[in-house]
């Protein structure tokens, strides 16, 4: 009662006043929104148009059927590959940067991976190529790491795929190379003059906003199938995150330090160089490594358009479904992400600060540490009498250890066992193991599992796919086109307001534009149901997390492991255990999104107040009531940011699924490379996966902003 | 302080003496570390905090504490940041489980209590203000007043009618469908204490609830608590670190150090006796004259003083009753009711007050 009256007349002084000697901030009450009524207003009506006009106007285009836009984009196509060679734009500028890197490329495969005529055999065979990286690793991130990189790239070889890994080790760092060259400019300007920064970033949103799928044909176009694109297309994935932690490393330098600095008179460069870039050595390491597991992840996606590398076995398997042959590359590619993110993480770590040379070293100690020169060597100090190396003094070892990298070098010049990697015919005892033997221990395995389990996967897929994702489909897909449209912009406005509203309005008439209504409504019912299995499983285990640190501490390695992994690898299990299908795509990206997600909301929960957690213990809250009415609510922000990734990730992956069935717009993309004439559906396809990806990140950023009040 | 400074009756208090007391905690232990439980009783328990944290890794926050608080007292527990005043109350209501001892509210044992009894218990009979206010940012002022209600099962309008009252009673009226971080702090800690109030507990238990706020609105805030106090008569279990704060509200103040009780006394039995070097080195600055009473300045009646002169009660603060001494020409007698206890001149009076003017 009392609630009413202050509601509907003004506020009547408080009655103490006199007390209140404190100023009150502001006196602005929140608007009131019937969100939850408004949105079950949209269903039902969306129920009663649907019941009564199902498919009408669903604007469903047939596999092979295409529009005139998709011809104009063929004929497009057409035109640049008649008249681009002539062309300053495509012939010129463009041919000249697929030249250049077709050149590069070439050398370095000629001299690591394939046979540099007239030798049958690379410049430098593969025990050379295991030493010069263990080298590296070693020198930059020491033993530990070194291990891994010895054990990994043997593993190459031993397996069979020497030349696919080497290749895509090549794309992933020639790729980070170029983010480096670009990037690092790049992120230094944008800390240091806002307009830039203002100019980049939104270009860094919608490079990181659009899923990979869309823009592999575009680039294709403009490159030709080949390893530049592969080596393009991977730097346009790659470069946002370094950009935008090389910027946040250099503005989170203390602006106490810029300004003593600023007093002793650095001028511009001598603070970038002695004071800001070395205070932000360790993020921006972080930052490449960042920008490595994306590259890699791209780099494996770019097998489609024949970018060379493990992508490609991997995609081969999956066509025809030998799981075995999928699993060794898809390992292989595990393998390859885990020891680069190794390897870039304790660079990282050694990077922070007074870094003891390990590894070897070690060893060494007691023998060389006392023998060595003085300007090799410094006390430990804090009073510590024991000799620790100098910078000279570690160049010094590292160059040391050069000579026997250089002897192996040498010797996979000369003998051809060292140079190119024995199969099981010279090395008898890699029989067993080798990739031949763990193509079939992994296809006797997954037989033997699928036979016991399949009985029960397939009857929850076909289960799943009948009750909710058939007529979930079909509401989307099979509504009127026009409703469908007024549907999405009325959940817009309800959930953000206008600008979500007007953003979706635009993208909804490019989608439209594209002639793949019907797909793309498909395609988007996959990806909501995908991110709801995503939400109901990040909530579950994050509040878990965020409630228990030994849970914490159990789960956590498993997420970092999973997030290690580049989505095209999940296909593989996803499709040894449900088949080909919508559903199969629907686990895959349950898979990729539910890590992050995961972390987003566990972070989330660990975040409110303990003080407002203690508060609702002390009025005895049960666990349930802590969750539901404290612990959740006080992370909504973080379970709209996570639903937000979430979906992102789910699109990506749902349209990746076009490979295992999925259908859709990722069916429809992936043809577009192998049927000539569908070229152009293809990038329309592409067109309308951006235009998708973008509005559901506006609608839920906005939503993610009104929550937040 | 001065030669003819008495004892005061029954010098230290002796705690465990009460009858039926609010609250009553006796020998309550805790010790932070994965054994704790296997360390009281044995030789370790004697060793300072810093031995056994050397020994053993673990840290005692609590040690050996037991006293008792009277229905409608308010009990102020002070002491410096570290010396375990804060986990002393979250035992009290098993926020923190106590290693060992027993707690108990109104007879009923807190120590022992299966976890449905326990919730109960905090859900009816205890509430607790913090010092950081622990308000829940998504929900209006007069849900969060209304939220332990809510988690008791209440029904709506009902938890809102009480939420209301409870508004109004700590003089947030009109604010109450602001959220949280729409107020001043003073204007949130309002908040937190109508959200205790609200449950009508036995006991109301303060985590230096003012400690986050500017002087002046602690000011207010404190006299907001004694006015309370008046117009409700809960029974308050109340922990500060400012030894100003304490003498304002207690009616008895528990003195802790490293864990341990230091000196258990009404304010002028902390500032006239203190116990050791500790308590007297931070009741220095106390201006003596706004604390002390007569009773702990006067000199014993030798006879000397006509029955005419004024008469002054034992209990009355010297401050007040300075002027009366020094208007009168000659000493005045104090007493106990009808008794006379002692006699006060100007230059008893003098000496506290003088004393203060030296620091």
């Amino acid at each position: 009662m009392a609630v009413d009256t202050a509601t509907a007349v003004p506020p009547p002084p408080p009655a103490r006043q006199q007390e209140n000697k404190e100023e009150q901030p502001y006196l602005e009450r929140g608007k009131k929104r019937h969100t939850g009524p408004l949105l079950l207003g949209i269903l039902v009506v969306w129920l009663v148009v649907f019941a009564l006009l199902k498919n009408h106007d669903t604007r469903a285009l047939g596999l092979q059927d295409t529009t005139d836009f998709h011809e104009w984009l063929n004929r497009i196509r057409d035109w640049v590959q008649l008249h681009g060679p002539d062309n300053w734009f495509f012939g010129g500028v463009l041919g000249f940067i697929g030249d250049t890197f077709n050149n590069i490329f070439t050398f370095l495969q000629k001299l690591v991976s394939i046979p540099a005529f007239p030798r049958p055999v690379p410049q430098i065979g593969w025990l050379g190529v295991v030493a010069v990286f263990a080298w590296i690793a070693w020198a930059v991130a020491g033993l530990r790491s070194t291990i891994l990189v010895v054990i990994t790239f043997l593993l190459f070889g031993v397996f069979g795929l020497w030349q696919d890994s080497i290749d895509l080790l090549l794309v992933t760092i020639l790729a980070v190379l170029v983010c480096f060259i670009i990037g690092l400019p790049l992120g230094i300007a944008m800390a240091r003059r806002t307009t830039m920064s203002n100019i980049v970033t939104p270009l860094l949103d919608i490079a990181q906003t659009m899923p990979p799928f869309a823009y592999l044909a575009p680039v294709a176009l403009g490159f030709g199938i080949g390893p530049t694109t592969a080596i393009v297309l991977t730097v346009v994935y790659a470069l946002p995150p370094l950009v935008r932690i090389t910027e946040h490393g250099i503005r989170s330098v203390p602006e106490t330090t810029i300004e003593a600095a600023r007093s002793l008179g650095l001028t511009s460069s001598q603070m970038l160089r002695r004071v800001e870039l070395p205070m932000a050595k360790r993020t921006i390491v972080v930052g490449v490594n960042q920008s490595m597991m994306a590259a890699l992840s791209m780099a494996t996606i770019a097998a489609l358009v024949n970018g060379p590398g493990l992508g490609k076995p991997v995609n081969a398997a999956l066509q025809i479904q030998n799981i075995g042959a999928a699993s060794v590359a898809g390992l292989l590619i595990v393998l390859m992400a885990i020891m680069l993110d190794r390897t870039t993480t304790a660079a990282s770590e050694r990077s922070g600060g007074v870094a003891s040379v390990s590894g070897p070293q070690v060893l060494l100690m007691g023998v060389v540490l006392e023998k060595l020169p003085r300007w090799a060597t410094e006390d430990a100090g804090r009073g510590v009498r024991h000799p620790r190396l100098t910078n000279a003094g570690k160049w010094t070892i590292r160059g040391l250890w050069l000579i026997p990298v250089l002897v192996a070098v040498y010797l996979s010049r000369q003998q051809l066992n060292f140079a190119q990697f024995p199969g099981r015919d010279v090395w008898g005892f890699l029989k067993p193991i080798d990739g031949k033997s763990v193509t079939k221990y992994i296809n006797d395995f997954s037989n033997w599992f699928i036979d016991k389990v399949d009985t029960f996967t397939l009857a929850l897929k076909n289960d799943v796919t009948k009750v909710v994702i058939n007529p979930f489909q079909n509401l989307l897909a099979e509504s009127p086109w026009w409703a469908m449209a007024l549907v999405i912009l009325a959940i817009a406005f309800v959930l953000g307001g206008w600008r979500p509203t007007v953003i979706s309005a635009v993208c909804l008439a490019i989608i439209f534009g594209t002639g793949l209504w019907n797909d793309s409504m498909v395609t988007l019912a996959m990806t909501l149901l995908a991110t709801l299995l995503v939400m109901v499983v990040a909530v579950i285990l994050g509040v878990g997390m965020g409630r228990s640190r030994r849970t914490d501490t159990i789960i956590r390695p498993f997420l970092d492991a999973f997030q290690t992994i580049p989505p095209f690898v999940y296909l593989v299990p996803a499709l040894a255990l449900f088949g080909v299908g919508r559903f199969t795509a629907i686990m895959a990206a349950l898979a990729y999104a539910a890590p992050i997600a995961t972390k987003l909301v566990a972070d989330g929960i660990r975040g409110v107040a303990p003080t407002t957690v203690e508060a609702a213990r002390s009025t005895g809250s049960t666990t349930w009531q802590m969750i539901t009415k404290v612990q959740l609510p006080m992370a909504r922000e973080s379970l709209v940011l996570a639903t937000n990734q979430g979906l992102l990730y789910v699109l990506s992956m749902v349209v990746i699924g076009g490979l295992v069935g999925g259908g859709s717009l990722g069916y429809i993309v992936v043809s577009g490379f192998s049927q000539d004439q569908l070229f152009g559906k293809g990038l329309a396809a592409g067109i309308a996966i951006t235009a998708m990806g973008v509005m559901l990140d506006r609608i839920a950023r906005y939503a993610a902003a009104r929550v937040g009040r | 302080m001065t030669t003819t400074a008495i004892t005061p009756e029954g010098g230290q208090a002796s705690p465990a003496s009460m009858e039926n007391p609010a609250l009553h905690v006796d020998g309550l232990w805790k010790i932070f570390g994965p054994r704790a439980d296997k360390i009281i009783g044995t030789e370790q328990a004697n060793l300072s905090r810093k031995e056994l944290q050397e020994k053993t890794g673990h840290v005692v926050g609590i040690r050996d504490v037991s006293f008792d608080v009277a229905p409608g007292e308010v009990f102020v527990v002070m002491g410096l940041s570290g010396s375990g005043k804060s986990t002393l109350v979250r035992l009290l209501t098993r926020l923190i489980e106590p290693t060992a001892g027993t707690v108990e509210l109104y007879g009923e044992k807190i120590t022992g209590m299966d976890d449905s009894a326990l919730l109960e218990t905090r859900r009816r009979k205890v509430s607790m203000v913090f010092q950081h206010f622990g308000l829940l940012p998504h929900r209006k002022v007069v849900d969060n007043v209304g939220f332990g209600l809510e988690v008791r099962g209440e029904g709506k309008s009902q938890r809102r009618n009480r939420a209301q009252e409870m508004v109004d009673l700590v003089g947030l009226s009109g604010y109450e469908n602001n959220f949280p971080d729409q107020l001043s702090g003073g204007m949130q800690q309002r908040v937190g204490l109508a959200r205790a109030l609200a449950a009508d507990p036995e006991i109301l238990m303060f985590d230096e609830p003012f400690s986050a706020l500017d002087p002046l609105i602690r000011r207010d805030m404190q006299n907001e608590v004694i006015r309370l106090h008046e117009e409700v008569g809960k029974t308050m279990v109340f922990i500060t670190h400012d030894l100003a704060e304490a003498l304002k509200l207690g009616d008895r103040i528990l003195i802790m150090r490293d864990g341990e009780i230091v000196q258990i006394g009404t304010p002028d039995e902390v500032v006239g006796a203190p116990a050791d070097e500790y308590v007297r080195d931070f009741t220095s600055e106390v201006p003596k004259s706004h604390v002390l009473t007569l009773k702990w300045v006067m000199r014993p009646d030798t006879g000397e003083v006509p029955a005419d002169a004024p008469a002054l009660p034992h209990d009355q603060i010297v401050r007040d009753a300075a002027r009366i001494v020094l208007d009168h020409d000659g000493p005045c007698r104090v007493v106990d009711g009808d008794k006379v206890v002692g006699v006060v001149d100007d230059e008893d009076i003098l000496r506290v007050v003088v004393a203060e003017e030296a620091h």
